[in-house]
Parts: C-alpha cells; sequence; structure tokens
C-alpha cells in the first residue's frame, strides 16, 4: 500500500459532496423512489435525507406519500441524482390521489403476478423445472 | 485497483451503464471512485418512456455495487498497456506474496 497516490484518490466521501443539501431523487434496490434533501452521507453511501416524500409511478401518473427524515442503508442505494425542477413540471404525467395510486399500484402487481403464473405454468406443461425464487434481479 | 486507474483515463468520455435492474443510462463519464462508484453527467436513459421518474435528472451518481455492465468507447482504450500494466500488477502480487512467505 506505500504507493498508493492519495492525492489524486477519488472517494465516495469526495463524490457526494456536491449532491449535499440539495433535492434529489434517490433510487432504491426495491423499486422505490424517494425525493428528499440530502443532509448527510459516508463511505458506503449510507445516506439521511429529509422532507422525503415516496414517489409512485404507474404508466403516465405518480402518487405522493409523505415519509420525512429517511435514514437509507447504502447497501440499497441503487443510484441518486439531482432533479431539475423545471424539467419535472414539463413531464406529461398527471398526480393522482395516492389511495388511487395505490389501488393502481396492486392491480399492476396482480396482473403481473398472473401473467407469471400462466408462463410458469407453460414452461411446465413442457418438462421445465419451475422452482419458483423470488428475486429483485441484484 | 488495476480497474479503478483504467475507468479513471476514461473520465470526460461516453460511456453507457447498464444496471442489473435492466435500466441504462448514457452519459458523460465525470468521476470514479475505489467502489466503482461512478457520475455521469448530461444523462440519456435508453427506453425512458419506461422510467418516467429519471427524465427530469441530468446527472446522477450510481452505486458501483448495482452496475452491471459499462460500455466504453473502443478507440479510448489502450489495449497493449492495458495489457501491460495487468501483467505488471500480477508480478508485483506475486513478488509481494513471496516477501511475506519470507
Amino acid at each position: 500500500m506505500n504507493n498508493l497516490n492519495l492525492e489524486n484518490f477519488f472517494t465516495t466521501g469526495q463524490s457526494l459532496q456536491p449532491y449535499l443539501d440539495k433535492d434529489l431523487l434517490v433510487v432504491l434496490r426495491d423499486g422505490r423512489k424517494l425525493l428528499g434533501i440530502l443532509r448527510s452521507y459516508d463511505q458506503f453511501a449510507n445516506l439521511v435525507l429529509q422532507d422525503t416524500i415516496e414517489r409512485i409511478y404507474v404508466n403516465n401518473s405518480f402518487g405522493d406519500i409523505e415519509r420525512g427524515i429517511y435514514i437509507v442503508r447504502g447497501e440499497n442505494v441503487v443510484l441518486l441524482g439531482e432533479v431539475d425542477k423545471d424539467a419535472e413540471d414539463d413531464l406529461d404525467l398527471q398526480e393522482l390521489p395516492i389511495e388511487q395510486i395505490l389501488q393502481m399500484q396492486k392491480e399492476e402487481a396482480d396482473e403481473k403476478a398472473r401473467k407469471e403464473k400462466i408462463r410458469l405454468q407453460l414452461l411446465h406443461k413442457q418438462g421445465f423445472s419451475v422452482d419458483f425464487v423470488e428475486t429483485d434481479m441484484y | 485497483m488495476l480497474f479503478y486507474s483504467f475507468f479513471k483515463t476514461l473520465v470526460g468520455k461516453q460511456v453507457t451503464v447498464e444496471l442489473k435492474n435492466d435500466l441504462a443510462i448514457q452519459g458523460t463519464l465525470i468521476s470514479v471512485d475505489q467502489f466503482l462508484n461512478i457520475k455521469i453527467d448530461k444523462i440519456k436513459v435508453i427506453d425512458e418512456e419506461r422510467y418516467p421518474h429519471m427524465i427530469p435528472v441530468k446527472n446522477c451518481f450510481i452505486r458501483g455495487s448495482v452496475v452491471r455492465y459499462i460500455q466504453i468507447p473502443p478507440e479510448e482504450v489502450d489495449k497493449p498497456l492495458l495489457q501491460d500494466a495487468t501483467r505488471r500488477e500480477a508480478q508485483q502480487q506475486q513478488h509481494q506474496a513471496q516477501i511475506a512467505k519470507a
């Protein structure tokens, strides 16, 4: 380790610094999207978000749930990005009451599960092994 | 540290990062750190309609652990140099292991 040149050594510490106190979109491994202000972080990308809202997207509409302070364990972070407020307003998305969005989300999930079941049944008929493994792809 | 050094030579170039959730993001590489976390600017998401939440995002930080592939421009890779560096690093490690044994 004696030949490491620490001058030009990027660290997570430096790379997240410009995002401090900015409005961010954080995407988590389970697919959740959080919008909040980054107040603290460390080298694992553990995050502290303030005034967080969770935004649920279904097709061309979305709904918000107010969450408050969030501490996110780094391993669950997929990406974080700065949100351009103007571009956000230009979006062709419709905000719906959260109850309606949750209902739509549930319907979408049910439909997906139903299709997956049919697919597995068909594969099974063809003689494929269809052990059900729940995976989040990570 | 080889890949970290390698990615550092690609800073400022156009790359496409494919994540394990199939999201693919194209943009200019800004920085990379020792975990291969990357920052990219002027991003454009491939198949944007499927990811409406990404449209207002202009630059982002991607955690190294969720990356599946990074596509890089072939002309920006100095292959002989990379080969040499690989062998040099392997040799160094061998050398260090011998010292540790002695």
